[in-house]
């Protein structure tokens, strides 16, 4: 279970996430939306210790890790896939994967079930990260995220720049770790109705505070509260 | 030919030691983005150290040991403690503040062992090879010179290429935030990235010395044509800096013998513009990303 209590982070006199409370359970898709610089990425960056706190509190299964420094948050089973996807360009892609597990040593997971999610990054495993499609490069990210075996997994705008039909097929995926994983996911996307459709709870942040916490159906049903916020 | 057949090998043996400053450069560059413009001065201080080891008693390997542990020493101490306060801050301040070490160390230097440069023994005969009846210039200390660095430029492509320590160490340089999104102790990796960088200069100090004296100022022209090298090669690239470094000194040999030693220096900054106006990202530049 991730939770964050409060939690509140200010950019010199700029408050970018104010004061936001969530759970996300093991095994369920909480979808982050708004419209740009509602405070999304800041959100996650704050989680993974990137960008530290003002006030409030980051936990995992009570942890409290606040304070803690990145490279022990993300050891501590917390994976960021990041706005852009974070390839590594200059790495090969199975160098790439392996990065994502190194701190977990044997523990980690063995890179021919990533290979078995995306066959294509197979493929692909000694050419550099730079000559993927983008497509591929949110394959690797997300199954770089995987090796560490996480408990909590923060994707940010996983769709951005793909085809409608790479959303799917990602947005599908996303569902499918979350329950065959039981990971903590907390999918940030502007692509509102793909992380809908997957998510077990809808968020709009704006001006980075909560202001809708529901039901995803009925937030995706909802086109008043979409344009209202998300100006679609 | 006997003239162009020292001068290559000269050339060569030179060069090699530009390879070994240039790499210790690149490394920095790489990790940091900071020219190490102290580089030349720490290298000349550990020359010092293994100088002060070797006057001592202790044997010329003994020296040499002394010489790149204490680099790799002073190079994490460096890092850790003068150049991470400003490793985010804008560029400026690591010139400023590596140059501000360079005079330091320089001073400090000076102040310990005087400014009158002395002499280093090399670690074999300096008596040109014999053959067919012909006295070369070329010495059995500079096969060692360049055998010296084509190990430790191979050990450090075995490290960077074939462990996982090598796989952290470049994560960090390329992507840091990433790096520390995959739980990479960043900060580790730098601190290691200018220890073996500083041991990598201290070895091409103690390998010059017995041909340039040594003395608090007497290693800058080996940092600017250690510099050239690496931008000859391409500051992001280790194999890069090795050919550069190989280039540039067989082009300067030629220059010398040639043309007299006097045009050296200039030929290295005339070699330098000339790279940066035809490739000015270096002959081992790593390719561009594809736009997605």
């Amino acid at each position: 279970m991730l939770t964050l209590e409060e939690l509140t982070t200010d950019y010199g006199p700029i408050r970018a996430v104010d004061h936001v409370s969530l759970e996300v359970p093991e095994g369920s898709v909480t979808a982050v939306l708004g419209a740009n610089g509602a405070g999304k990425t800041s959100l996650l960056r704050t989680i993974t210790g990137l960008v530290r706190p003002t006030s409030g509190r980051v936990k995992i299964e009570g942890e409290d890790i606040t304070r803690w420094a990145v490279e022990e948050i993300v050891r501590f089973g917390v994976a960021h896939v990041p706005e852009g996807r974070g390839v590594i360009a200059e790495l090969t892609v199975q160098e790439n994967l392996r990065l994502g597990g190194l701190w977990r040593g044997r523990d980690a997971m063995p890179l021919r079930e990533i290979y078995e999610l995306f066959p294509r990054l197979e493929e692909r495993a000694g050419q550099p990260a730079s000559r993927l499609s983008g497509g591929e490069r949110q394959m690797l990210s997300i199954g770089r995220a995987l090796v560490g075996r996480p408990r909590a997994l923060l994707l940010d705008e996983p769709s951005l720049g793909l085809a409608p039909v790479l959303v799917a097929q990602i947005m599908s995926l996303v569902r499918r770790l979350a329950d065959t994983l039981g990971l903590a996911v907390l999918l940030v996307e502007q692509n509102a109705r793909s992380a809908l459709s997957i998510a077990n709870r809808g968020v709009v942040l704006n001006l980075g505070r909560v202001v809708i916490e529901q039901d995803p159906h009925k937030l995706a049903a909802d086109d008043r509260l979409l344009h209202a916020y998300l100006g679609f | 030919m006997t003239k162009f057949i020292d001068l290559t090998l000269s050339g060569i043996s030179i060069g090699a030691i530009y390879a070994a400053v240039a790499l210790a450069l690149v490394l920095i560059w790489r990790s940091t983005r900071i020219v190490n413009f102290a580089q030349g001065a720490m290298l000349m201080f550990t020359t010092f150290i293994a100088s002060a080891v070797i006057n001592g008693g202790g044997s010329y390997a003994l020296g040499l040991v002394v010489a790149l542990a204490s680099g790799f020493v002073l190079g994490a101490v460096v890092e850790r403690v003068v150049v991470r306060p400003v490793e985010n801050a804008p560029p400026l301040n690591a010139v400023i503040l590596t140059l501000g070490l360079y005079t330091l160390i320089v001073a400090v230097a000076g102040m310990i062992w005087g400014n009158t440069p002395r002499s280093f023994p090399a670690a074999f005969s300096l008596r040109g090879y014999r053959v067919g009846g012909t006295n070369l210039l070329f010495t059995p200390n500079d096969t060692f010179i360049v055998l010296v660095v084509i190990g430790v430029a191979a050990l450090l492509a075995l490290l960077f290429r074939r462990t996982t320590l090598g796989l952290r160490m470049r994560a960090a340089a390329f992507a840091p935030e990433v790096a520390r999104l995959l739980g990479v102790r960043v900060g580790r990796m730098l601190t290691l990235g200018w220890a073996l960088a500083a041991a990598t200069g201290a070895l091409a100090g103690v390998l010059v010395a017995p041909s340039v004296f040594l003395g608090p100022n007497n290693f800058d022209p080996i940092l600017i044509s250690g510099f050239v090298a690496a931008v000859l090669g391409g500051l992001d690239s280790p194999p890069g800096a090795v050919v550069g470094g190989l280039i540039l000194g067989l082009a300067l040999s030629y220059v010398s013998g040639y043309e007299g030693s006097s045009l050296v220096p200039l030929a290295a900054l005339v070699i330098l513009m000339i790279v940066l106006m035809i490739r000015p990202t270096g002959l081992f530049a790593a390719t561009r990303e594809r736009r997605v």
